[in-house]
């Protein structure tokens, strides 16, 4: 195999949805850091958060089914740009190490999967394959003056016998790319807390006291702007924002990123493909903050 | 030959499982046994007797005992057939407990495999002959490995016993863990008041020969006789000139080297003394950070020195010491809290360690006795402590409980609200553990008394938020999540087998468990042996244990070596190799096998040969294995012995084949 990156890519149906950005950005960066994406034929859905609390059999089977769809390209691994659908993936990669287990999926399957692959979150690929040093030689216009508090989410690297990747209570994986970038990454103490995840439909109040608290702590340390690996987790830090706000009598405003929209930005990419019109707080208050401390930097 | 074969029902552990009847009765059909039976205890007097009334009414010459292991009674039953008037190695012991009754509850298979292991010992037993052992002299000096309390209390009781004692421990100063607490529970006695005296006692008493900033290098030799080299580490200054004046530690101006007395919560000066009350107070240069030693330039101490004491040049030196026993007395380090990332793991200032927190409390501390922030030096008005970290926790490996923990955070609690009126301590635990004399009474005066609000439940976070640190854990027993808002975290953190504990242990030839703590010989009858005879135990190198215990088990492991050493010559075990001289080829495999260094070669009217040092021999029988020849036996377990096991063993399997 020749020495450039091939991964599979899954991008999961937030990633055609409400996370379109992450979509379109995690594409555009890994064109231009050099690895090549081959979107994973016929993919369908990784089962998501109702499958596996129904049946682990038929949870694995539906994320195995991706997986072998994947076996069938040249590739070096599957990545995924969300925590979830990666979570799923491994999940039911984990659990196939047990040949029983595999056989009970392998049944529900059109044709069995070989269980071979490494699976990855395009962060582990950018911080482990591509690597922070070659991301920070591609830098054209580094972030500096941009204060970011790195928000990972809760299962990014958990649990951490399936996972695999940074450290499950303070990952540093994110923080060093934005570092990489010239950011500002301030020390961020609830990095793997929980934003209230999908109690955004049914439990407003919960995730308003949730995110609220990070919202909190992003201030308190100053920072200018959140960055974020997690389309559910940037959605209720970003969409919700308003609505946390009204509930708990906050004035928050700051801007809630993906990480790979940041790196992006850095690496000099064209505004369409990073899509950060599709935030909900306008990013151009951190932008400016960054641009006055540049400015100031200076003089 | 005639044999006697006693199978004992031991209660229910072993008629329980084992058809002990039907033993005694096949026993009977084997060859040169002339008699058997069954007995209750054999161990009790009533059975020991039965058996030498059996050896004289049958004239037995031998006696297999089937019952528990070796290790328990051999030298029990060993006494009983020689007060009969046999050689006491006449005996053999078939386990039939440890081995049969206690490892299955098939009655069918267990009577079976008791019959083989009985037909085994019985057909040794017919090859045995009877041996002899030597006697050897003691060299009644004893050495103590480790300077801390437990240390302390086994060296002074030897001394005191009119023993010559070697004190070696590895860092500046005696005093150990204890010397750094505060205040020890539950009588909130200042600790260093308490044990300074000790200190002071070791350093003028005459017969202790105090080696600190030393370590054990190498050991030789057996009970009654280890050669031992010790390593006395570069200290840059020479004691015997130092005064202990301090202006040294006064003008140096490296201010930064780590300050492991105060648990690195302040720092010192390169050449320092650890604190006030040290044993020997003679200073020290930390290598790593004297600006003479790492590039050259300074030597501020040595134009100072009113005694020009200061030896920049000074190496390692080994010394050589003889003693008749060792007491080992290592004691433990502390668990690495940065492992628990969850709770910061060493990136929050303000959440420490209790050792830390100690040294805060501490007159002679960093801050005077001034409980200050390391943040901003600030008092802390909400203090919490989390108990349990790195005790009881399998997923840190150490599923165990440090013991001290509960009574030492009660202490630090109580100490808390002394220092400073208007503050609020909040304690996270899982249990409190307090069953020591006034323990318990203590841990509910730091609730009832000083007003210490204890939640049940582990912590499952903690974050900084403004100049606050917010701490998330489970209250259990209102089944709810609680947070409390800190100004100061601390962490009591468990006990772990000292570094380095492993490889002492290697040298000294004794064992030790999966987590690195020693093991004594008997959990229960013999706390403060080993398995090496002359080696004793005391203190926290086996466990962790609190002052009371690690005194009483420092004064415990003396008492054995005086013990052992109110006899002038020891026996020496005869269960050891032997060359059969005629047929040794003098090929040398069994000089280079022994892991002990047992066998020598010799002259043999020209010609080489091997030659077993008896007080040497451990008896492992490698070179047994080794010799091509056969010409090296282990006496008791020789090869012809072994193969009569194996044979009688194997004509059943035969038997059985054929049918």
């Amino acid at each position: 195999m020749s020495s450039s990156l091939t991964f599979a890519y899954y991008p999961g149906c937030s990633g055609l949805g409400t996370s379109l950005e992450y979509d379109t950005s995690t594409r555009a960066i890994c064109a231009a850091l050099g690895v090549e994406l081959v979107d994973i034929p016929d993919w369908s859905c990784c089962g998501s958060t109702p499958a596996h609390t129904v049946d682990h059999t038929l949870s694995s089977a539906l994320s195995a089914r991706n997986i072998a769809q994947a076996e069938e390209l040249d590739v070096q691994g599957i990545i995924t740009p969300c925590p979830s659908c990666l979570t799923n993936l491994k999940t039911a990669s984990h659990r196939m190490e047990d040949e029983a287990f595999k056989e009970k999926v392998n049944k529900l399957l059109e044709k069995p999967v070989e269980n071979k692959l490494p699976i990855m979150s395009v962060l582990q690929l950018l911080h482990e394959q591509v690597g922070v040093e070659k991301v920070a030689e591609k830098v054209v216009k580094p972030l500096e003056g941009l204060r970011l508090a790195p928000y990972y989410g809760c299962i990014m690297n958990r649990p951490p016998e399936v996972m695999n990747f940074d450290d499950c209570e303070n990952p540093i994986a994110m923080d060093e790319l934005m570092a990489a970038l010239g950011a500002d990454v301030a020390p961020f103490p609830l990095k793997v807390e929980c934003c209230g995840a999908s109690f955004g439909v049914a439990r407003k109040d919960i995730v308003a006291k949730l995110s609220g608290k990070l919202l909190d702590a992003a201030e308190d340390v100053e920072a200018h702007a959140f960055v974020t690996a997690c389309p559910l987790c940037q959605m209720n830090l970003d969409l919700r924002q308003s609505q946390v706000n009204s509930l708990t009598g906050s004035k928050h405003d700051m801007p809630v990123f993906y990480y790979t929209q940041l790196i992006g930005k850095a690496l000099g990419l064209d505004a369409k493909s990073l899509q950060m019109d599709k935030l909900c707080v306008p990013p151009s208050k951190a932008f400016r903050k960054m641009e006055e401390a540049q400015q100031a930097n200076a003089s | 030959m005639k044999i006697g074969v006693f199978v004992c029902h031991c209660g229910s552990n072993i008629a329980g499982t084992v058809d002990v009847a039907t033993v005694a009765k096949e026993a009977r059909k084997m060859p040169d046994v002339a008699f058997a039976s069954d007995t209750m205890y054999a161990c009790s007097e009533p059975g020991q007797d039965g058996i030498i009334e059996a050896i004289k009414e049958h004239k037995l010459d031998g006696v297999v005992v089937a019952s528990c292991t070796p290790r328990m009674h051999e030298p029990t039953f060993r006494r009983t057939v020689e007060r009969a008037g046999l050689n006491k190695y006449m005996f053999e012991m078939a386990n039939i407990r440890e081995h049969v009754s206690w490892i299955g509850k098939d009655t069918e298979a267990n009577t079976a495999k008791a019959i083989d292991l009985v037909s085994m010992a019985a057909a040794k037993l017919v090859h045995n002959k009877g041996l002899t052992p030597k006697s050897f002299s003691v060299n009644k000096r004893v050495m103590v490995v480790g300077g801390g309390v437990a240390g302390i209390q086994a060296a002074l009781d030897c001394a005191d016993g009119g023993l010559e004692v070697v004190l070696v421990e590895k860092t500046p100063s005696i005093g150990g863990k204890m010397s750094k607490l505060d205040k020890t529970f539950p009588t909130v006695d200042c600790s260093s008041c308490i044990l300074g005296p000790k200190m002071v006692d070791i350093a003028q008493h005459p017969n202790i020969t105090l080696y600190t900033n030393a370590e054990i290098a190498e050991i030789q030799g057996y009970v009654g006789n280890f050669d031992i080299t010790v390593n006395k580490k570069a200290s840059y200054v020479d004691w015997e000139a130092c005064t202990g004046c301090g202006l040294c530690t006064e003008k140096c101006p490296s201010k930064k080297s780590r300050d492991v007395f105060n648990e690195e919560i302040g720092t010192t000066t390169a050449i320092n003394i650890p604190f006030p009350q040290a044993i020997p107070k003679k200073a020290t240069i930390d290598a790593e950070f004297c600006r003479k030693l790492t590039n050259g330039k300074c030597g501020v101490c040595e134009k100072i020195c009113p005694t020009k004491a200061i030896r920049f040049e000074q190496q390692d030196e080994p010394v050589s010491e003889s003693v008749g026993a060792i007491v080992v007395a290592t004691g433990y380090d502390l668990f690495d809290h940065t492992r628990y990332g969850e709770y910061g793991g060493g990136r929050y200032a303000d959440v420490i360690t209790s050792m830390q927190y100690e040294r805060l409390l501490s007159a002679s501390g960093p801050t005077g006795g001034h409980v200050k922030r390391p943040s901003d030096g600030k008092e802390p008005k909400n203090v919490v402590f989390i108990q349990c970290v790195g005790s009881r926790d399998k997923s840190v490996g150490r599923p165990y409980c440090s013991g001290f923990c509960c009574m030492y955070t009660a202490k630090q609690a109580i100490l808390t609200k002394d220092h400073m009126p208007e503050s609020q301590s909040y304690v996270f635990y899982m249990d409190i553990r307090a069953p020591g004399k006034m323990y318990d009474e203590f841990t509910r005066r730091a609730m009832e008394e000083y007003g210490t609000k204890y939640i049940r439940g582990r912590v499952s976070m903690i974050y900084p938020m403004g100049d606050k640190y917010i701490v998330r854990g489970a209250d259990t027993l209102m089944g709810t999540q609680v947070e409390v808002e800190a100004d100061m975290v601390v962490l009591a953190v468990g006990a772990e087998a000292s570094k380095g504990a492993p490889q002492l242990a290697e040298k000294l030839r004794i064992s030790y468990d999966s987590y690195g703590f020693y093991m004594e010989s008997h959990p229960k009858l013999k706390p403060v042996e080993t398995n090496t005879a002359g080696v004793y135990l005391a203190g926290c190198c086996q466990g962790p244990k609190d002052i009371p215990t690690s005194v009483g088990q420092g004064s415990a492991s003396a008492a054995k070596v005086l013990a052992l050493f109110s006899k002038d010559q020891l026996e020496s075990d005869p269960q050891i190799s032997e060359v059969d001289i005629k047929r040794c080829i003098g090929c040398g495999k069994c000089i280079e096998t022994c892991p002990f260094g047992a066998i020598e070669e010799i002259d043999f009217r020209g010609m080489p040969k091997a030659n077993v040092i008896e007080t040497i021999c451990q008896g492992c029988g490698i070179c047994t294995s080794t010799c091509p020849q056969g010409a090296i036996q282990l006496q008791h377990f020789t090869d012809n012995q072994i193969l009569a096991e194996v044979n009688v063993l194997c004509q059943q399997t035969l038997q059985q084949s054929f049918e």
